[in-house]
């Protein structure tokens, strides 16, 4: 029974959409995959040495001290990014298996995932450097077997979170603010639960309580899904209430606004798609590397206008390089309509530009970090406005990945977005600008510099009409291209 | 009406889809049967302009339908699920529909009270998604979206499939009326004979991308295509 749900398993990963790539990016992802594992190595033999270099001369300490934020941040990714084998089960509902064989089988599965199994290689390597460096076997032991307990009550408790919306905003706001009374010295959280950390270094027979909080959590979880073991109940697919909104405001925009208000609902209801908002709002946060000098790379002064266009642009790079692909799962009835190109671009363009200008309003804290860093801001969302909007969408002309907009997965880079013509259209999106301002700084001074970008952006607003005519052409010609590459969704 | 010469279809040498000459007349109601990888939906994808044609082509009130897009104000067409917007309750949908094809809100809010009968409670105001629906409420928003627009062309790919019976009985008049009293030309594939007969006054069958007859419904013709799709059977039970 087991060799069929092994084969089963096999082919559903051999045989996923995502692996249906050609041979080098296979290669490339393995690549990948191997320097991760590597980094990870590097990251549990490194630590201690680090640590013990830099911090404390007892690194077991310090890294007793951090490790509740480390399993908070496990639990959060394991929500955001593990998916739940329990739906895949549904086919198996109707033969003659035993129910408990396949629940335990659905939550076992999720034992042997790669965001478990990852864990190993930071705790293995640093245990083993305990070891080494005269720790005693058994204390070690017991501290290792503790945490190995405490990753596989993360697992399960996200069995149960994950279909609780509620229950992980509920975390996330914990943790922040946690965070935040650390960093002001109001409260530290640490002191509590790094005691609890080390007694499991210097009485190790404690380990006998995480490791019976995960099995009992394992028999919850096997409980509650045997229980739930219907279409109707456990194996039901969650169903949104819709809520309608005519968003008569947008009617200004003339007949721009019957797209505009699709895109809208389209971001808001769902959660592909939302994740645009959420990486936007990380990247009006990327700009602090930069202008708070705290890595010394960055420090050239044509580095703040990279910050600026990141800034005030994250909406328009992660919504703007997928358009068409947003509307993947329907671009048949598009092409059949009679829809006009040029409006379904503009309220596009007219989505990036208010997230522009909205970022920009969010981003005036850098105020605080002198008027060029806000300027650097400004005059980054003056050419995003004027001629990245329109690369974006350049490019997009050409991604042809089509996208699932009710699961979260893949939200970060999408491999096949990366092809040569996007590439090359990088290079005026980041670098003209960069040495645009370095030619100001340089020959004059940095208000030139400033001037030069913001000059080429307003210039770059006299071409929208033509470059939105030369997307138009690439829809048309590549219309049967696309229709054939957004119909292979899984 | 709808004109199509020398149309073929070729994937990598096989060739799934040959028609050298059909002519629907405006205001017919057509039916397309056939089995599996006939080239039903194959031809409709080609009328709409969703794949090339190898050779030939179709014209649509004399528009060359893969070369000019002015087809599109007259014609609609419900084929799949991906001619609907998985995120739009089903009023949203409309709607956006209607504005696509110049009607107002009163305009389609007028049309759909037609269909209080067909959408039988199902579908507006019930606080759901397209997305969320059932298989055949999805079926029905999908067909009365392709109403919207006063159309002379429609296109329906198996509409009676994943319909209850009151619901077919129901669209079977629908699709009647609109080839009868309001001269709009009807396209409708379907498997089952039955409801083609009822509804079409012309049925084409296609047998492996080719037109193999083309009948004038009459109250004979469900005989002879049922006569006609059993021996099919029954060769193919002696080729194996």
């Amino acid at each position: 029974m087991i060799k069929h749900f092994i084969n089963l398993e096999w082919k559903a990963f051999t045989r996923s959409a995502s692996f249906k790539v050609n041979l080098a990016l296979k290669i490339l992802m393995i690549i990948g995959a191997f320097f991760m594992i590597l980094y990870a190595l590097g990251l549990g033999v490194g630590a201690y040495y680090i640590i013990e270099e830099m911090v404390d001369p007892d690194p077991l300490k310090i890294i007793n001290q951090f490790l509740i934020f480390y399993f908070i941040v496990d639990l959060v990714f394991k929500y955001f990014l593990q998916k739940m084998p329990i739906v895949n089960i549904k086919p198996l509902l109707y033969l003659p298996l035993k129910k408990n064989q396949v629940v335990r089988f659905g939550i076992n599965k999720t034992m042997i995932s790669f965001f478990n199994i990852w864990h190993a290689f930071f705790f293995i390597p640093f245990s083993i450097v305990l070891l080494i460096e005269g720790y005693s076997f058994i204390n070690v032991l017991g501290w290792h077997l503790a945490m190995l307990a405490l990753i596989y009550c993360n697992n399960f408790i996200n069995i149960f979170v994950n279909s609780k919306d509620r229950v992980f905003y509920a975390v996330i706001g914990v943790l922040v603010t946690l965070g935040a009374l650390l960093y002001f010295d109001i409260f530290d959280i640490t002191q509590f639960t790094a005691p609890i950390f080390s007694a499991f270094y210097t009485l190790p027979y404690l380990a006998i309580i995480p490791l019976a909080i995960a099995y009992l959590l394992y028999t919850m979880a096997f409980k509650y899904f045997r229980k739930n073991f219907y279409l109707d109940a456990g194996l039901a697919k969650k169903v949104d209430i819709a809520e309608t909104d005519n968003m008569t405001y947008l009617d200004r925009f003339g007949s721009v606004s019957t797209f505009l208000k699709n895109d809208i609902k389209l971001i808001k209801r769902n959660k592909r798609s939302k994740m645009t908002i959420f990486m936007s709002v990380l990247f009006i946060f990327y700009g602090l590397l930069f202008f708070t000098g705290s890595i010394e790379a960055y420090d050239g002064p044509f580095w703040r206008i990279f910050a600026g266009i990141f800034v005030s642009g994250g909406f328009l790079f992660s919504f703007g390089q997928f358009v068409p692909s947003w509307d993947s799962a329907y671009y048949p009835l598009l092409m059949s309509q009679n829809i006009r190109y040029k409006e379904y671009l503009e309220s596009k363009w007219y989505l990036m530009v208010i997230a522009t200008i909205f970022s920009t309003i969010l981003a005036s804290f850098y105020l605080y970090f002198g008027w060029q860093a806000y300027i650097a801001v400004v005059v980054g969302a003056i050419y995003n406005i004027g001629v990245n909007s329109h690369l974006v969408l350049w490019g997009g002309a050409y991604i042809k990945t089509p996208i699932d907009l009710t699961s979260a997965k893949k939200a970060f880079g999408d491999k096949k977005s990366f092809n040569v013509k996007t590439l090359l259209l990088t290079i005026p999106k980041l670098l003209l600008p960069m040495v645009i301002y370095a030619i100001g700084h340089f020959a004059y001074n940095e208000i030139l510099g400033f001037a030069l970008v913001a000059i080429t952006g307003l210039a770059g607003l006299l071409f929208k009409n033509k470059v939105f005519s030369i997307i138009e052409k690439i829809y048309k010609s590549e219309k049967y291209k696309t229709l054939v590459a957004y119909k292979q969704t899984n | 009406m709808i004109n199509t010469s020398n149309l073929s279809k070729t994937y990598n040498n096989n060739t799934v889809l040959k028609i050298d000459n059909l002519d629907i007349p405006k205001g017919q109601s057509f039916g397309l049967v056939g089995n599996n990888g006939a080239g039903k939906t194959t031809y409709f994808s080609l009328l709409l302009d969703l794949i090339q044609p190898t050779t030939g082509h179709i014209k649509n009130n004399n528009v060359l339908v893969n070369e000019s897009e002015d087809w599109k104000p007259f014609t609609s067409a419900f084929i799949d699920e991906t001619f609907l917007i998985g995120y739009l309750t089903p009023e949203e949908y409309f709607y956006f529909i209607g504005e696509l094809r110049g009607q107002n809100k009163a305009d389609v809010d007028a049309l759909l009270a037609q269909f209080q009968d067909f959408f039988h409670g199902e579908i507006l105001k019930q606080k759901k998604y397209l997305r969320d629906l059932s298989k055949g409420n999805q079926k029905k928003a999908g067909i009365v979206a392709a109403l919207i627009g006063n159309p002379e062309v429609i296109i329906l790919d198996e509409p009676f499939a994943n319909l209850d019976p009151t619901t077919q009985i129901r669209l079977k008049q629908i699709i009647k009326d609109l080839a009868e009293k309001q001269g709009v030309t009807v396209l409708v594939s379907s498997h089952d004979l039955m409801h083609v007969t009822d509804v079409c006054e012309r049925i084409v069958v296609l047998e492996k991308g080719n037109v193999i007859k083309d009948l004038e419904t009459n109250p004979a013709t469900l005989k002879e295509l049922e006569a006609h799709f059993a021996s099919g059977a029954t060769v193919s039970q002696e080729e194996e």
